[in-house]
């Protein structure tokens, strides 16, 4: 107890509230090891009966020092390290790595490449929100989503693995364009796999979109306005749903994602059942870039001219890209040797995570285990 | 002492209300085995179509399909170390989960397995059936409380307030069942009724008296035998702590609710608890609305030919699960290593499809007819609470307490005062 109230300073845990009834206020602890904080992150919750009046988030139990271990790597080998972040996007983080060196170096992948890149970073998208889904479900009680997404999740690994040996950690992208070429049928199973998804995000839209329950969990939980949305940095599917057309890939165009036509789909309310119906139109929005990626990836090399030792002229680079939870940037500083001065990750989850205690406060103890699955946090992520 | 044994044969009363201690004890030995082998194949079948509801095997590994897997269970949770927290309050932590097990079996005293197969027929039998059912709730606060931990508390209250709400809507469902009892007359709406305003709470007679009315209380007066159903097929889903009204052992909130502290041995008595609970309630559904005993269609396919076709299901049955069994075997891989296995599952099946053969002997099947029926009855019902489980998400804390007061027990009451009323005019 006395080891929570330490961090609960800023809860004004001062006089507890005099109503009808005294009531002791409780301190939970949610966390480390809790089914359903997605990894390690613990939560302080201070509770008056099943009334969340505070919380505070422990994080830093999955933290490996990423941002450091760049400083003592050079810019190549510094690469699969940045899967390891968000392990369940990879493919995104290496994408936004790999381009902020590109920028840095002032070169830029060979079209081909950047077709290829778009692929795998949407269907990564795809899997991340697959998964997003499944879990967010399970911590709301419905079982039986979490496996119909992890099967369909299957597949998508299955093109990866193809593709470069790997199925999480991919580390698919190099800097300058793509290590490999795509093997042989990855159109064609690209292809069946869009054919086969649509059905199989109507099958989840089926178990809960109308659901009576899962609406009651999940209308008016979490409520986030716009404005409080922008004053903390969230971004992404939280961003959108709250209202706000915020999307790097229109905004600020990367890879090859001016050449497609998609839209982004917003929400009214900006509650979890706002980010449910974003992120789903999501997936199928993901899939409407691929098909028209697909179709026509275009010939030529997947790499750039890249030195054989990268040497980035002395400067700073912040590069940004939409990963699937929200903005994921890079701010890299060079000295002009072949090891970053310091690389800074923005990771989209960890800023995200702010707004917990935002939206939970005054709600309830099974609201913030919706909040958690709603924001879709990482925690390889958060804590670096 | 034999003259004693054999008397009771004869007698056409259950054990209880001929006051023959031997068969009581028989009936009580038999019941609570039953009982028990009922929980160990609803786990497994639990397991299994829930699998197979969620494109996942199931158990696969010890036995055939797993089959062994409950006793392997078993063997494992009564050689667990037994933990007590330190902090626990020990004799209540440890008297908590035989309060649930023992409300749980109780409550088999006064279920009219048949009209003579029951151990006892109470004349307020369905009342101590609810009132022993909902004492099982004791036993969840004090668990939570003898934990000395903050979910189990935080479990145990939701629980408390859940079945202490839910139980008011409940019995507003059965007291219009009850009032159903009185109205005679034939058919849905007791047409040319004779009402003798003398009603029944006897297991035994409620059952007897939809005979008699030739009607299944879930279509007498319809809607309102159906309406009064549901609101009772609701309130037990909350009443027994299952998916989707699982909220005082929500895994994901609580981790495990009233019994996080729980393990081994304790934590398999709170399951056979629920379990237990599970069947006790739905029997109460199939007694009061769904006729007992009764097999489908007494008075509408009567006679001697139906009876006998009838009569045949209990011995299909089995013979229909020892056909699965077989068609087991010629499915299982025709690797060595699959020998035991095959081997395993053949025997089952022709263990099944021995107890077929022998409920097909008249003298058994004319004994055996009435259990059938009502094991088949509540057998739906746990089919039900593994499919809801599938389904849904689970509701929060006050959205149920909103479906309880605000929803259920409104309507509960409607239909009581509908009843009444129709009882009065017709």
């Amino acid at each position: 107890m006395t080891d929570a109230t330490k961090y609960l300073s800023h809860l004004e845990l001062g006089e507890p509230d005099q109503t009808f009834l005294d009531s002791n206020e409780l301190i939970i602890n949610m966390g480390p090891q809790h089914p359903a904080t997605h990894g390690v992150l613990r939560v302080i919750l201070k509770l008056d009966g099943e009334k969340v009046l505070g919380t505070e988030c422990v994080i830093g139990y999955l933290h490996r020092g990423v941002e450091k271990i760049a400083e003592h790597r050079t810019y190549t080998m510094f690469n699969p390290y940045v899967d390891r972040m968000d392990y369940v996007a990879a493919v995104s983080n290496g994408l936004g790595y790999c381009e902020a060196i590109e920028k840095l170096l002032n070169i830029e992948a060979p079209p081909r490449a950047n077709y290829i890149r778009v692929i795998l970073t949407e269907l990564n998208r795809l899997a991340s929100h697959m998964l997003w889904l499944g879990t967010h479900a399970l911590d709301i009680g419905a079982m039986t989503p979490l496996f119909y997404t992890f099967r369909d999740r299957e597949e998508i690994l299955k093109i990866f693995e193809k593709y470069c040996g790997a199925r999480l950690t991919t580390h698919a992208f190099r800097i300058g364009g793509c290590q490999y070429e795509t093997y042989e049928g990855f159109e064609r199973d690209v292809q069946n796999f869009l054919k086969f998804v649509p059905p199989k995000i109507d099958e989840y839209e089926e178990l809960l979109t109308t659901n009576r329950i899962w609406l009651e969990r999940t209308r008016g939980v979490g409520l986030i306005s716009a404005k409080d949305c922008i004053a903390l940095g969230v971004t992404g599917p939280v961003l959108r749903a709250s209202g706000v057309k915020w999307d790097i890939r229109k905004a600020k165009p990367y890879a090859s994602y001016s050449d497609f036509d998609f839209e982004i789909p917003t929400g009214q309310n900006g509650d979890t059942y706002d980010r449910y119906l974003v992120r789903m139109r999501e997936m199928r929005q993901s899939l409407r870039i691929i098909e028209q990626a697909v179709g026509k990836i275009p010939e030529g090399p997947i790499m750039a001219k890249v030195p054989k030792v990268l040497k980035p002229p002395v400067g700073e680079i912040y590069h940004s890209i939409e990963a699937p939870k929200g903005e994921l940037g890079y701010f890299v500083v060079s000295d002009g040797s072949t090891q970053p001065y310091r690389v800074r990750v923005r990771p989209p989850s960890f800023v995200n995570l702010q707004a917990l205690d935002l939206m939970v406060r005054g709600q309830l103890v099974a609201d913030v285990i919706a909040v958690i699955g709603t924001l879709d946090i990482v925690l390889g992520e958060v804590d670096r | 002492m034999l003259d004693y044994i054999q008397g009771y044969l004869s007698s056409n009363l259950t054990p209880g209300q001929a006051g023959n201690v031997f068969w009581v004890t028989v009936y009580i030995l038999i019941v609570f085995g039953g009982i028990s082998v009922a929980v160990i194949a609803m786990n497994w079948l639990e397991r299994k179509a829930l699998a197979h509801f969620q494109v996942r095997l199931g158990p696969m590994r010890v036995g055939p399909h797993g089959l062994l897997q409950p006793i392997a269970d078993a063997i494992k949770l009564l050689t667990k170390e037994d933990i007590i927290p330190s902090g626990a309050d020990t004799f209540v932590f440890w008297i908590a989960p035989l309060i649930i097990l023992c409300a749980a079996f109780t409550v088999y005293i006064v279920v009219p397995f048949g009209p003579t197969h029951a151990i006892t027929d109470l004349n307020i039998g369905i009342l101590f059936m609810l009132g022993v059912a909902s004492l099982s709730v004791l036993g969840i606060v004090m668990a939570g409380w003898a934990s000395n931990s903050h979910y189990p508390l935080i479990g145990a209250l939701r629980s408390s307030a859940q079945m202490v709400s839910y139980e008011v809507a409940m019995g507003m469902a059965v007291v219009s069942a009850i009032l159903m009892t009185s109205l005679h007359g034939l058919g849905m709406y007791g047409v040319a009724a004779k009402s003798t305003g003398t009603g029944t709470l006897s297991m035994i007679e409620i059952v007897k008296m939809q005979q008699e009315q030739q009607v299944w209380f879930l279509f007498k007066f319809f809607p309102l035998g159906l309406i009064a159903f549901a609101i009772f097929a609701i309130a037990m889903v909350a009443e027994t702590n299952r998916a989707p009204f699982d909220l005082p052992e929500a895994e994901s909130e609580l981790t495990a609710g009233f019994h996080t502290e729980y393990s081994g041995l304790r934590w398999s008595l709170f399951m056979l608890g629920e379990y237990a609970a599970m069947i006790a309630v739905s029997s109460i559904a199939v007694t009061l609305w769904l006729g007992g005993w009764m097999r489908p269609f007494p008075h509408w396919l009567a006679g001697e030919t139906w009876d006998l076709v009838f009569s045949l299901f209990p011995g299909l049955t089995f013979l229909g699960l020892a056909a699965i069994a077989f068609i087991g075997v010629a499915r299982m891989p025709k690797h060595p290593y699959f020998k035991i296995q095959t081997a395993g599952l053949g025997g089952f099946g022709a263990v099944l499809g021995l107890i077929g053969v022998v409920l097909f002997v008249p003298l058994v099947r004319d004994r055996i007819q009435d259990i059938y029926w009502f094991a088949a009855k509540v057998a739906v019902f746990m089919y039900l609470y593994i499919w809801y489980r599938a389904t849904w998400p689970r509701y929060r804390f006050d959205q149920l307490m909103k479906v309880g007061w605000k929803v259920l027990l409104p309507i509960a009451i409607g239909v009581l005062i509908l009843t009444a009323i129709l009882g009065v005019v017709l």
